[in-house]
């Protein structure tokens, strides 16, 4: 055997970079939506292929990690669909990959696991991301609950429902009336439609193929979820179906969908060497349990907790992206931060009340968002990406641009 | 065009292949791009055809592309196939001249809507495409290519017809006449070969090679470059003059070569080939219909057809075979003998089922001969790239020499390939039995010898069955699995088992003389010999059977069985039908000489007598014309044949030409023999009566 090593003197971490991030569309989960016949991992293997596409400057065998996240890990969301999704890209065999389930924040978790291996020296170069085919996989499909969860009271039976959680937050917060999250949801696909036209979302979309035995093969180009032109006073109409005369519908929360994103990640040295272009630079990111009855809480303390963690205050963050599993939960976050309904500097783009939520893989759409704002953007240092977790959990990533012009 | 109601009456029971135009938006196209799917509803293992509802299909799918104003028309199939060609189901059907013309026209009127669209047109080829499937491709302007398409080919030569949508006078226009010959005839009539993806790529077949992971998108994509002028597309010049020459004669050479000039499609592509020269479509595709609709009314046409459903179909579900279930499984086989025969036994059990294989013989020395062969053999597929090195691990480690026949104590498959004597047989087996369990099937490689017989002493003779291969065993598709009087089912069931393991296709046959195909042969090259000793020369006789385009003459034939072989089994035949087997005294000198073969090849390969062997025969005084010839081997074939299913040993005609097919490569427009005995007037001269009924391996009457 070889002697032990000696004590390890204090390593240095190493700075982290998004380099880029990609998304297939979002389509609506069901029989009708874009990819009712379209596999999951075939999803995630458009995306990664697209990363190694648009960055032929990456040697495919210098990747040293694929991790792709999903909440149901059956079918073709299982098989270890991080190792599977590489072999069937194309990656080298010699490339390895695992998957990851923090529920929503699948990809987030992704992000943070491999950006930690990246820091700590074991990976240069990682491909993180997730997908969700709630078509092929509703939410919940499988599960089989300990029995001890209701008899132990360890949680309430409404926490394993999102939308009776979002309820929930509705009752502990009375502030926040179903009004503002109407008004809320209409300003997301206003937001959403606006960047759209713009041309803000849209280059960051893989095209897919869709496969349909009676139209025929098509090709998804743009998301299938968002509703411009919606109003406040449509949504007003909605049907609550979480709870009678309740305040959570289907226009103020985001729907079921199908989606894969996925982005590279490397060493800020691995990226220079390379000549990839470094989008952001991780600052830190924390992850907190709440209670899961009201799990939209989550983003509060976990982004206190990463402030804290990494010396900043929410008046550093220039830019937000939040996810919007549902209006209330982003109400919540923005209240408890003294933010504006409508505060500028989040979601510019519109959020997942317009472009969807395909649960898992949503982590990477923030940050691949949050990275294109920072190039237009230079007056900003730090943004964050956010979201809450079902089972009652936040996560937080804190991000710093690489343009920032130092303040002139 | 046919209109939906005519083409459903011409051909009702059709797996229609419904075409399904939508509009896609791409990226750098400000119109939509009209994507054409072709999909008959059913997986993979039902590839998409072509019938006449499937092209009316294909049409409106075209009109609903050219109506939506598209900047590009693509087509495309469900996954893993582009589409397979004509509906042959519906080829069989063609009752009339004016049916067949139909089939051909409307395949030319509606792919020729592509060739001939003021919109770009492409072809996403997404998976296996064939005959039809190419053609409608190559009808496009341009093509994509998915890197795991299957098959890639033009098969219909080999089927006895010819790429008679567009394909003669597309493909020499695309990617010059040599190559085209390669992929019409040379292909074709080398057994149906296929071209790998990157092969068709570098011929020019297909503009461009993707990914199949991302197939469709990258085809869209290329297609939004080529229609903006980002990607252009280089056409090769062609050679129409010398170059153009030297590939007509080269496709002379195979067809003449291959065919001997008796399959009609295979003249028609000729023809075809030298008239795309002129590229003029006009006149390509009206000789194109023409000849089509006269190939298709064609008996050798028809038989093609058959025989390639006999050896689709038939060969994949021998008649006869006992319900699979009550085949027992095979872990361990024994092989008794360790000569060259039995080596190659060795290496084919080894390689398809992967289970140890122990070689014994008399002595040490042939043991590990025998067993150096075949791991030398494994060692060569290894350097091939055949095997990995873990693979040539794996079947080294499995195959292993013994004296002592108390090594197939465990083994449950033994074959024996000894020495051609009954006795020797017997022994062998009962040896065998002192060691093996009750149920191991014992198996003999015998080629003419009483399987019944060879089983009556033995304790357990319901477990012995014939299983015979033929030369060479590794690449001769055909397997003849012999029931003997008191074979029991399970063993029989076993014994197919392990044959299609094998990968070979097997045919029931009875334990009768030399089965199927020797006693056939035996048969033919008998009345061939009987001609020369009657004093026909040897050019005659050996020319006489040339009409019939078989893979060589008998003459050379007798040379690659073996002279002393084939001498043997004649002898064998001889003892149990005299009348009609005879033993040749000119063979017996022959063989006694030492000689194997009646010509010699000069340097130049000119073919001539080996004088040895005219010094040593003595001819008769009344020599043959090459159609008296011709006539007798005819009549003794089919009196045979009649006797044969008389006996019962096999069940039907059917499985006579599929022997013939597969076990002595007998030409498709042959259909193995039958059909050729009815439609040459053979059968009704010697029997009054045809093998098959009208309308099975010919046109319908």
């Amino acid at each position: 055997m070889a002697a032990p090593a000696a004590p390890a003197a204090a390593r240095a971490a190493r700075e982290v970079v998004f380099v880029d991030g990609v998304r297939t569309p979002f389509g609506k989960a069901g029989p009708k939506g874009v990819y009712a016949e379209t596999r999951a991992d075939d999803l995630i293997v458009k995306v990664i292929r697209e990363l190694l596409r648009r960055h032929p400057e990456l040697p495919p065998e210098r990747v040293d990690e694929v991790a792709v996240a999903a909440t149901t890990q059956i079918g073709d969301q299982g098989l270890t669909i991080g190792r599977t999704a590489a072999l069937l890209a194309g990656l080298p065999k010699s490339v390895p990959g695992f998957a990851v389930d923090r529920m929503c924040a699948g990809a987030m978790t992704a992000v943070t696991t491999t950006a930690s291996g990246i820091a700590f020296g074991a990976y240069d170069v990682v491909i993180a991301g997730g997908v969700e085919h709630m078509g092929r996989h509703p939410m919940g499909e499988g599960v089989d609950p300990n029995p001890r969860i209701i008899a132990d009271k360890l949680v309430d039976p409404t926490a394993l429902v999102m939308g009776q959680t979002a309820e929930n937050v509705h009752d502990r917060f009375p502030a926040l009336t179903k009004q503002r999250c109407d008004a809320y949801a209409a300003r997301s696909q206003e937001k959403f439609a606006d960047a759209v036209k713009a041309g803000k979302i849209g280059p960051e979309l893989v095209p897919v193929a869709t496969r349909s035995a009676e139209l025929g093969w098509g090709l998804a180009t743009e998301d299938e979820p968002p509703r411009p032109g919606t109003t406040v006073e449509a949504l007003a109409g909605l049907k609550t179906p979480f709870r009678p005369h309740g305040r959570v519908t289907a226009g103020n929360a985001a729907g079921l969908n199908d989606g894969a994103t996925g982005c590279v990640l490397a060493a800020e040295e691995t990226a220079r060497e390379l000549g990839l272009p470094i989008g952001m630079r991780l600052v830190g990111y924390a992850f907190v349990g709440v209670e899961p009855e009201v799990m939209g809480i989550g983003p509060v303390p976990a982004t206190e907790k990463a402030l804290a963690r990494f010396g900043l205050s929410i008046s550093d963050i220039g830019l937000f992206e939040l996810n919007e599993a549902f209006a209330v939960q982003v109400l919540a976050f923005l209240d408890h931060f003294g933010l504006a309904d409508d505060d500028p500097r989040v979601n510019v783009w519109g959020g997942a009340i317009a472009c969807g939520h395909p649960l898992a893989s949503s982590g990477v759409r923030l940050m691949t968002q949050l990275s294109r704002q920072f190039a237009e953007r230079p007056d900003v240092r730090y943004g964050i990406t956010a979201m809450c977790v079902g089972i009652g959990m936040g996560g937080t990533v804190i991000w710093e641009n690489p343009n920032w012009d130092g303040g002139k | 065009m046919l209109t939906h109601e005519q083409a459903a009456k011409a051909f009702p029971d059709e797996v229609v292949t419904k075409a399904v135009t939508r509009l896609v938006r791409v990226a750098g196209l400000a119109k939509p791009v009209a994507l054409i799917t072709i999909d008959n509803g059913h997986d993979h293992t039902r590839p998409s055809t072509f019938g006449p509802q499937s092209l009316v299909s294909l049409n409106a799918a075209f009109d609903a592309a050219v109506a939506a104003q598209p900047s590009a028309i693509a087509v495309t199939g469900k996954p893993f196939i582009f589409a397979v060609g004509a509906d042959l189901s519906g080829v069989e059907q063609v009752a009339d001249r004016s049916s067949a013309v139909d089939i051909a026209q409307t395949g030319h009127d509606v792919f020729r809507r592509f060739t001939e669209s003021p919109v770009p047109t492409f072809a996403f080829v997404n998976g296996a495409v064939l005959g039809g499937g190419l053609e409608l491709a190559l009808s496009c302007h341009y093509r994509t290519l998915s890197d795991n398409t299957a098959a890639i080919a033009l098969p219909e030569v080999f089927l006895g017809l010819f790429p008679g949508w567009g394909g003669t006078q597309l493909l020499p226009n695309l990617i010059g006449p040599d190559a085209a010959v390669t992929v019409i005839f040379e292909n074709a009539l080398s057994q149906n070969r296929m071209l790998k993806p990157a092969q068709a790529a570098e011929l020019g077949i297909t503009d461009v090679l993707l990914g199949s992971a991302d197939f469709i998108e990258r085809s869209l994509a290329w297609a939004s470059d080529v229609v903006n002028g980002v990607v252009s597309v280089p056409r090769k010049e062609i050679d129409r003059g010398a170059g153009w020459n030297t590939a007509v004669e080269r496709a002379k050479g195979i067809v003449h070569g291959r065919t001997k000039g008796a399959s009609p499609g295979a003249l028609k592509a000729l023809e075809l080939l030298e008239l795309a020269r002129a590229n003029d479509l006009d006149a390509g595709y009206a000789a194109e219909t023409e000849a089509l609709a006269d190939v298709l009314m064609t008996d050798p046409l028809r038989a093609g057809l058959y025989s390639f459903t006999l050896v689709q179909k038939r060969a994949k579900r021998p008649a006869g075979a006992p319900d699979k279930s009550l085949a027992r499984p095979v872990t361990k086989v024994g092989v008794v003998g360790a000569g060259l025969m039995a080596s190659q036994m060795a290496l084919l059990f080894v390689r398809q089922l992967k289970v140890p294989v122990v070689l014994t013989d008399i002595d040490q020395a042939r043991v590990d001969k025998g067993v150096a062969y075949v791991h030398d053999e494994i060692d060569k597929l290894g350097a091939r790239g055949r095997l990995s090195p873990d693979g040539v691990n794996r079947l080294t480690a499995l195959v292993s020499g013994s004296l002592d026949k108390a090594a197939f104590a465990d083994a449950d498959f033994v074959i024996e390939a000894v020495f051609e004597e009954l006795g020797v047989k017997q022994k062998v087996f009962a040896e065998v039995e002192a060691h093996v369990s009750a149920e191991c099937v014992l198996a003999t490689n015998t080629s003419s010898l009483s399987i019944t017989e060879m089983a009556a002493g033995l304790a357990h003779p319901e477990r012995v069955v014939g299983f015979h291969f033929f030369n060479p065993v590794a690449v001769m598709p055909l397997l003849e699995v012999v029931r003997a009087e008191r074979t029991d089912d399970a063993t029989l069931a076993t014994a197919f088992a392990v044959g299609k393991a094998l990968r070979k296709s097997s045919v029931l046959v009875k334990d009768a003389p030399a089965f199927v195909v020797n006693r056939l042969l035996t048969r033919f090259m008998g009345e061939v010999v009987r001609a020369i000793d009657e004093g026909t020369p040897f050019e005659v006789a050996d020319r006489a059977t040339e009409p019939l385009g078989l893979p060589m003459s008998p003459l050379v034939l007798l040379q690659l069985v073996g002279a002393p072989v084939a001498l043997h089994v004649a002898e064998t035949m001889h003892r149990a039908y005299p009348d009609r087997f005879g033993v040749s005294e000119n063979m017996r000198r022959f063989v006694a000489a030492g000689k194997n073969a009646v010509w010699t090849w000069d340097s130049a390969g000119n073919q001539s007598v080996d004088p040895e062997v005219a010094a040593l025969w003595q001819f008769g005084p009344n020599p043959l014309t090459a159609q008296e010839v011709l006539d007798r081997v005819l009549d003794a074939m089919a009196e045979e044949i009649r006797i044969m299913l008389d006996e019962g040993v096999v069940a039907e005609a059917q499985d006579i030409d599929l022997c013939l097919l597969l076990g002595a490569g007998w030409p498709f427009w042959l259909g193995g023999v039958t059909p050729y005995l009815d439609r040459a007037g053979v059968s009704e001269r010697v029997h009054g009566k045809p093998f098959l009924a009208p309308g099975v391996a010919s046109v319908p009457a």
